[in-house]
């Protein structure tokens, strides 16, 4: 019986320096479970593009091999001669650019607040069925074609890593940004439903 | 009110009683008719039907009878197929018309896709999670790694931006029924955070899939380190296809488009990301663009709902789901005589956070035109309300066709005619 409960009272201080030690490196791995993936695995699974773009591969493009790229890549098939439409949704806007943003259709490459959302999207969802194989260049390119038919860009504006975030969209600042989340409260503070 | 509600009740155990004295009345009609038919009168032979021979099927892998017959549907109706020409799935709806309880079946559970999608056909050996940017020590984890984390298990709905109800739609599949509710069972978030390591940078996190579009949603960090569940089982058994197998993450009480499926990469990130999800919910002011994130509290009444049929005056057990974003849903109340008085309605199960719960109203039908609505509070003082109670809210005159800002929680009205056919109240 003696002995029994020496040895509970040594694994009781091995716990108790067991939580001490982790409270001491709380930032060690608890179960350590997975590995660590390398720094190349990371560079090309993370297609995330943040709105200053830092992500971004190096590489240019220009609206005029983009619209050589949109027949060759067969973009006309779904969206139509420059962007008119069919099968898949319209990417040129019909309306005037004196019509305010929010009055005109929902156009990614009208309407997104940051020209690095239009690559990110074509980089990683088009064409249909060969999503995710175009090059960066192509990217730019096509990206910069369906910026110069919403007339966003001059035709021989050459888009690359650095001036792709600084391009100037229509909406400018007239949207609205996320708010603070905060946990247990309303979805908007004030709003009764 | 409660008077009201004290004589309902009563006289529901009266019925119930004549139900149960009828039941016995009506066996013994039965074995009489069976007598007189010239039939054996072995006992039991009243219920001679015909027998079902098993096959593999349904001794390694159970179906529902053939006589059971609900299906989902493409959401809404006219809207765009599913599948669509090219074989992608869009939006598809669960018929809540037919639902007993909370949990939606995963066979009906309600499908949408980003921009409408194909479904991966992913190899559970060959996907992995990789969890990386603002963290001390990024993470890749097989499937085999995800289950030996600590599991919860956890009951919530999910509901689609798009479940919106308006006087065209017929019946309550079509209004409402893009939400289901399941019990999932997963990760917490947090716990594998803490093993990443989270920096204190860390303010926003992308969660991306793995379907061709590969959809990715940005989300506070604040709500992933809360309750966000990387759920691999639905139901007691691993994710459907349709609903991310082999692994999504869930974000109780977020518009479903946030529960990313075929769940491949978080990335914890400083500030806001924009993705093509986020541009979907752009919004001109931020109050909108808020409501665009936690579903409000909601409810509706799933019996009686459209094109179904009382089939005469008497007593009826009204039913209906009740849920919000905000948490547990604290009460619902019934009307039936369109808002005028509203009776406090009884739960079926007990409400769990971002979980629908079951409500029932007795009521006694007295043969005229009524119209029943229900109306619901969630556990931080949220309430559901009327369409016009929401327009004069915003200061906006209220028009037959109004718009609710962000997800549609308004109370949706059923209307009972005389011949007891149940109809749309908004039409």
């Amino acid at each position: 019986m003696g002995s029994l409960k020496l040895v509970t009272v040594a694994t009781g201080s091995l716990l108790l320096g067991s939580l001490l030690a982790s409270s001491a490196f709380a930032q060690s791995p608890t179960y350590g479970v997975g590995r660590t993936p390398t720094a190349e695995e990371l560079r090309r699974m993370d297609i995330s593009i943040g709105p200053n773009g830092e992500e971004l591969p190096p590489g240019r493009g220009s609206a005029k091999e983009g619209a050589q790229l949109y027949m060759q890549k067969a973009c006309v098939g779904c969206h139509g001669v420059g962007g008119t439409g069919g099968l898949a949704p319209i990417l040129v806007s019909k309306q005037s650019a004196d019509v305010p943003v929010w009055k005109r259709e929902r156009i990614l490459p009208l309407r997104a607040p940051n020209a690095t959302i239009v690559w990110d999207y074509i980089n990683r969802g088009m064409p249909l069925g060969q999503e995710g194989t175009l090059k960066p260049d192509e990217v730019y390119s096509l990206t910069a074609y369906l910026l110069f038919l919403n007339k966003v860009i001059p035709e021989d504006q050459v888009l690359n890593k650095e001036n792709l975030p600084k391009v100037k969209m229509p909406i400018g600042d007239q949207y609205g940004k996320p708010h603070e989340f905060k946990l247990n409260a309303p979805r908007l503070e004030g709003y009764p439903y | 009110m409660d008077s009201e509600q004290k004589n309902s009740r009563r006289e529901m155990l009266k019925a119930s009683a004549a139900l149960a004295a009828g039941g016995i009345t009506m066996g013994g009609v039965g074995k009489a008719q069976a007598q007189h038919d010239g039939h054996a009168a072995t006992p039991g032979s009243e219920n001679a039907y015909p027998m079902i021979h098993g096959s593999k099927e349904q001794i390694e892998y159970g179906h529902r009878s053939k006589y059971v017959t609900s299906v989902r549907v493409q959401h809404p109706i006219g809207g765009r197929p599913s599948p669509d020409v090219f074989g992608k799935v869009f939006h598809v709806a669960t018929p809540l018309q037919d639902s007993v309880g909370v949990i939606t079946p995963s066979s009906l559970h309600y499908i949408a896709t980003t921009r409408g999608s194909f479904l991966p056909d992913v190899d559970p050996k060959l996907h992995t999670l990789t969890i990386h940017g603002e963290v001390d020590r990024p993470l890749t984890l097989t499937m085999d790694d995800l289950r030996r984390f600590p599991s919860v298990t956890r009951l919530h709905f999910i509901e689609c931006a798009g479940n919106r109800h308006n006087g065209k739609q017929r019946n309550v599949q079509d209004t409402h029924g893009m939400t289901s509710c399941s019990e999932w069972t997963g990760v917490l978030m947090s716990t594998l955070l803490k093993e990443c390591g989270l920096k204190s940078s860390a303010k926003w996190f992308v969660a991306e899939g793995a379907e061709e579009v590969k959809g990715a949603s940005s989300i506070p960090i604040a709500k992933g380190m809360d309750d966000c569940i990387i759920a691999y089982g639905q139901n007691g058994e691993p994710l459907r296809p349709q609903q991310g197998f082999p692994v999504r993450i869930m974000v109780p009480g977020f518009e479903g488009i946030y529960h990313t499926k075929f769940l491949r990469r978080i990335k914890i990130t400083k500030e806001f990301y924009m993705n093509y999800n986020e541009f979907g919910h752009l919004r001109p002011e931020d109050k909108e663009l808020a409501l665009g994130e936690q579903i409000g509290p909601k409810s509706v009444i799933t019996y009686p709902s459209g094109t179904q049929r009382l089939p005469g005056p008497g007593l009826y057990e009204i039913s209906g789901l009740a849920w919000s974003g905000g948490g547990a849903v604290k009460t619902v109340e019934v009307s039936t005589d369109g808002g005028k008085t509203w009776n406090r309605a009884q739960f079926k199960n007990t409400p769990q956070r971002m979980a629908h719960v079951r409500f029932a109203y007795p009521w006694k039908w007295d043969g005229g035109e009524a119209m029943i609505m229900s109306r619901t509070t969630d556990e931080i003082g949220q309430r559901q309300a009327l369409r016009e109670e929401i327009a004069g809210w915003w200061k906006v005159p209220f028009e037959r066709d109004y718009r609710v800002p962000g997800l549609d929680n308004s109370v949706m009205p059923w209307k009972i005619a005389k011949d007891g056919s149940v109809s749309n109240g908004l039409a």
